[in-house]
């Protein structure tokens, strides 16, 4: 019972101000926000507890799907370029300038070089379906897949980080192939990609 | 809240001049926004994936001076198997003995239990670093926290961790491995192949000695 008595009192604020920044930043927001690219087969990585993050740029990515093909990921259209014209000078191929500019907006390599220049030749949406049947061969007799690899090194540079992305249920062999010609290539820093999982308790 | 006001007058009717104040409330839009860019902000973070960094040994051949001894209290084999099983061995192999390999899974129960019991003076100090890291707050930088934990992951006195895989194993298994090494903070790991001994151990445990009875043990 206060003899004092509060007044009511109407508070209105104009928030015509606030709704107006929050357009902005969600337009923000949404133009910097990244797509994914596209893969040729989805995987399912492994759960760790690891939080380093994948290097924003200048990586090689490993694509093994669980059959073990192989396809690779270059992130730089330049450097991408210039792989694939020494891809060329060594199996002898000349490539056109619309089937390097294919090659570029193509996300993935992953076909044998003796096929390259068919598949570049084909549209987009066919490239997708055809890649998947493929991958980079890289058995003993015909290994191109340490060949793009070493390219990408030499192009890349030595900053250049090489990240490997398996399904959870590849069998060890399959990437066992891979990480073995890797090493073949004195190559013998490289990243798992993971998906993140919490520390367990107690420890 | 936001609002938008308009005079009406839109509509005369005979002689009665209507004044209508529309009133928009923009509340839920704003609401909208906000839930819209709080997703955008952890989407375009949390998307990127993670890596976990890992050095395969050369396939040089090491002399004999390079190769670094360890103690046998400090080693210990990991063989993973087919079926999300992991067989370890201390120490040096015994090969009369089947029951020297040893059968666990990726469990906390399992894998992580034995490891944390031979590493735990390490385990012990990681867990007062992270403590300490959590009292100070802002006060302890990354990179302290980091060549910190380093200096104590590679004490010499840690255990040495041999990983093979076999060729039933699956990339998950690895990983899952490779993730056991972080959590019980053991620095030195190796990924390296079978040998004959160690199928010839696998073999023994798993026909619980009748193996090693017929067949000889290999020399090395």
């Amino acid at each position: 019972m206060g003899k004092t008595k509060v007044k009511k009192q109407s508070t209105f604020i104009d928030m015509t101000a606030m709704s107006d920044v929050t357009v902005l930043l969600l337009t923000f927001f949404m133009l910097t926000a990244t797509f994914l690219p596209k893969e040729p087969v989805q995987v399912m990585t492994p759960q760790s507890v690891s939080e380093v993050k994948v290097p924003e740029y200048n990586v090689l990515n490993i694509l093994i799907d669980p059959q073990g093909k192989v396809f690779l990921n270059i992130d730089k259209p330049e450097n991408k370029k210039a792989i694939l014209e020494k891809m060329g000078q060594d199996y002898g191929i000349t490539f056109t300038d619309k089937q390097i500019r294919s090659f570029i907006e193509q996300t993935h390599i992953g076909v044998p070089m003796n096929r390259m220049a068919a598949f570049l030749d084909m549209p987009l949406s066919t490239q997708d379906s055809e890649i998947k049947k493929w991958g980079v061969p890289s058995d003993s007799v015909n290994d191109q897949f340490s060949r793009w690899v070493q390219h990408a090194r030499e192009i890349g540079g030595d900053d250049m980080g090489i990240a490997i992305k398996a399904d959870q249920s590849t069998a060890y062999p399959l990437v066992d192939k891979v990480l073995k010609s890797l090493v073949k290539m004195k190559e013998n820093r490289y990243s798992l990609i993971t998906s993140l999982r919490g520390m367990p308790e107690g420890v | 809240m936001a609002e938008v006001q308009q005079s009406g007058g839109g509509e005369e009717k005979k002689g009665k001049p209507k004044k209508q104040t529309l009133r928009v409330d923009f509340t839920p839009m704003v609401d909208m926004n906000m839930l819209l860019i709080t997703f955008f902000m952890f989407c375009t973070t949390l998307s990127k994936p993670q890596i976990m960094d890992i050095a395969m040994p050369t396939d040089q051949k090491l002399t004999d001076e390079d190769e670094v001894k360890v103690k046998e209290s400090k080693a210990i084999t990991l063989i993973l198997g087919e079926d999300n099983k992991v067989y370890y061995y201390t120490g040096m192999p015994n090969y009369s003995d089947y029951t020297t390999l040893k059968e666990t899974d990726y469990s906390p129960e399992g894998l992580r239990k034995v490891l944390l019991e031979r590493n735990a003076p390490i385990v012990a100090k990681m867990r007062e670093l992270r403590q300490e890291k959590f009292e100070k707050k802002n006060r302890m930088s990354e990179e302290e926290f980091k060549t910190r934990s380093k200096e104590i992951k590679e004490d010499k006195d840690g255990q040495v961790v041999v990983i093979k895989p076999t060729s039933e194993a699956s990339y998950k298994n690895l990983v899952d491995a490779l993730d056991e090494m972080q959590i019980c903070s053991i620095a030195k790991y190796a990924i390296v192949d079978m040998t004959e001994g160690d199928q010839f151990l696998l073999e023994n445990l798993k026909s619980k000695g009748a193996y090693g009875a017929s067949a000889a043990p290999p020399k090395n």
